[in-house]
């Protein structure tokens, strides 16, 4: 057996969390750039990534501007869903009459398509980043409140019993009880969350065919097909998903912040 | 302490039933159906008086549990009353007259410290922090956790859990303290020291305990007073004064008065099963 000095890097689970899934990307990017190279493919059906890289860098200011736009768009949808969520959440969880009543209307938010009410909001509403942002918002909006929602509900019955023979008041019972036993499944609905307002974003943004004054990386998207400009294509791809990963990366981070204290999920 | 000067001196066999007279709680004709027909409980007359240590003991299903969820108002009789301190529920919590319940579980906040789980009900009655810390932590020293109070729960062993579940209960200073079988999960070993303990908190204060169990050799070694229960329908079909010494060592556990106790409930018990057997 190694003793702990020699052990390879990647034995440690820390090291393989993130070294490994780099190596692949690598392995992958190598493999790409070899079979392109080697089979000659013409740029304006796969670029190679190193072409990729090239465009990234020339249209940076182009791109980044493009990105600026749909993250705007995205953090705006997301903060939306994050309020409104949490507020039909809490309006859900006060009364059965009120759940009841409700619920239905949010799993119909959820089984829409966008694409096919993106149209409809674009022709209603004149300003198309708001037009975009409700899109993302509505797309984002189901996993907080069905989330937080089950949250609120799975309460310790023994704890609540407990609230119940100290003669808590209702107000006492939500701050300290269930906002606190919500917080795991409200992180999931997060997770989930941040990364449908991007989808969300840009998903609108292409029925749209544009974010108005600004354009976003979607519309950067349709414009570099049109014009065959693939390895811009790709690059703007490699920036939608970059930022969705960060995203995520964001959202796993915060959540282990605030319960790696007390929770399972997040303990190492 | 109140008790101490009655405690006589030669320590004689304690019966605090019949020293303390005065009823801490009567529980007159109480029933309990359940919408679905079940006769949980069937007109149970109990009363309870200052100081006591009272089991309930019985198996699962005599409504043993119920009934002290009744007495905790976290149930509500379908028939019969309970009375508090001569009055109803509502009277309870006033000064002097005060209940704490321990569950079957721990039951606490996993995402709080020890020390603010203690002080979770002084909390939840608004008392000032500089009043409920010195409190926290005469608590959390009476069951032997005074150096654990920063760790997070999930840090502690089952039996520290149960023992900071008893010092949230203990922190409210509380008149009555009701138990619902609440080492029923903890190992052998674990338990008869949680039981030591136990017993030698109350003995040294004014505090009247309801404990529930389906432990025999528990209920004895605890108790003033064992109220033996059967099922189907849930009632009471003995009442038994354990007397003894009050502070129990190992020695009481071994001891031929111990286990004649025993075998006394357990025979009480083995009757009442054959008897309605089906």
């Amino acid at each position: 057996m190694n003793s702990p000095s020699k052990k390879p890097l990647l034995s440690d689970p820390r090291m393989q969390r993130i070294a490994a899934p780099l190596m692949v990307g690598a392995v992958l990017l190598l493999l790409w750039q070899a079979l392109c190279t080697a089979f000659e493919v013409p740029v304006y059906l796969v670029p190679t990534p190193a072409a990729i890289f090239k465009t990234l860098v020339a249209d940076w200011s182009l791109l980044a501007g493009a990105l600026l736009v749909t993250l705007k768009i995205t953090f705006l949808a997301f903060a939306l869903a994050v309020i409104i969520g949490v507020a039909a959440a809490f309006l859900f969880v006060q009364s059965k009459l009120v759940e009841a009543s409700l619920f239905p209307y949010a799993i119909l938010l959820q089984v829409t398509p966008i694409v096919a009410i993106a149209p409809l909001i674009i022709i209603w509403v004149k300003t198309p980043i708001i037009a975009l942002t409700i899109c993302a918002t509505m797309m984002a909006l189901f996993p907080i409140i069905s989330n937080t929602v089950l949250g609120l509900r799975s309460v310790n019955l023994g704890l609540l019993n407990l609230f119940r023979l100290n003669r808590a008041t209702r107000w006492q019972t939500l701050v300290r009880l269930r906002i606190p036993s919500a917080l795991p499944s409200f992180f999931g609905g997060l997770r989930i969350s941040c990364g449908m307002s991007l989808i969300g974003a840009v998903v609108a943004e292409f029925v749209a065919g544009t974010g108005g004054t600004g354009t976003g990386l979607a519309y950067q998207i349709l414009q570099a097909g049109f014009e065959l400009n693939i390895p811009r294509l790709f690059a703007a791809l490699l920036m939608i998903t970059v930022t969705g990963v960060l995203l995520f990366g964001l959202m796993v981070t915060l959540s282990r912040m605030v319960l790696s204290r007390w929770h399972e999920s997040e303990m190492e | 302490m109140k008790r101490e000067d009655t405690i006589p001196m030669d320590g004689l066999p304690e019966m605090k039933s019949e020293r303390d007279a005065d009823a801490v709680l009567l529980a007159n004709q109480v029933e309990k159906t359940y919408p679905n027909g079940t006769h949980a409980l069937d007109r149970v007359r109990l009363q309870i008086g200052r100081g006591e240590f009272v089991s309930l003991l019985g198996p699962s299903g005599c409504g043993k549990s119920t009934l002290l969820k009744m007495f905790a108002g976290l149930e509500t009789p379908s028939a019969g009353q309970i009375r508090w301190w001569g009055g109803s529920m509502a009277t309870v919590n006033t000064p002097g007259r005060t209940l704490a319940m321990v569950f079957q579980e721990a039951t606490l906040m996993p995402w709080a410290r020890v020390a603010d789980n203690v002080r979770l009900p002084l909390d939840l009655a608004k008392l000032p922090r500089e009043h409920s810390m010195p409190r926290v932590q005469k608590a959390l020293d009476l069951v032997g956790l005074g150096k654990f109070g920063d760790v997070y729960p999930r840090e502690l062993s089952g039996g520290m859990q149960m023992r900071a579940s008893i010092a949230r209960a203990l922190a409210t200073e509380p008149n009555v303290l009701l138990m619902d079988e609440p080492f029923g999960a903890l190992d052998e070993f674990t338990r008869n020291k949680l039981d030591a303990d136990l017993r030698a908190l109350w003995a040294e204060r004014d505090l009247t305990v309801v404990f529930v169990t389906h432990s025999i050799y528990e209920a004895v070694y605890l108790s003033s007073r064992v109220v033996v229960m059967a099922a189907r329908p849930g009632r009471i079909i003995a009442d038994v004064p354990i007397e003894g010494p009050l502070v129990r060592d190992e020695d009481f556990r071994v001891s031929a008065q111990f286990l004649g106790y025993c075998k006394q409930l357990s025979d009480l018990l083995t009757a009442a099963n054959t008897g309605h057997a089906h």
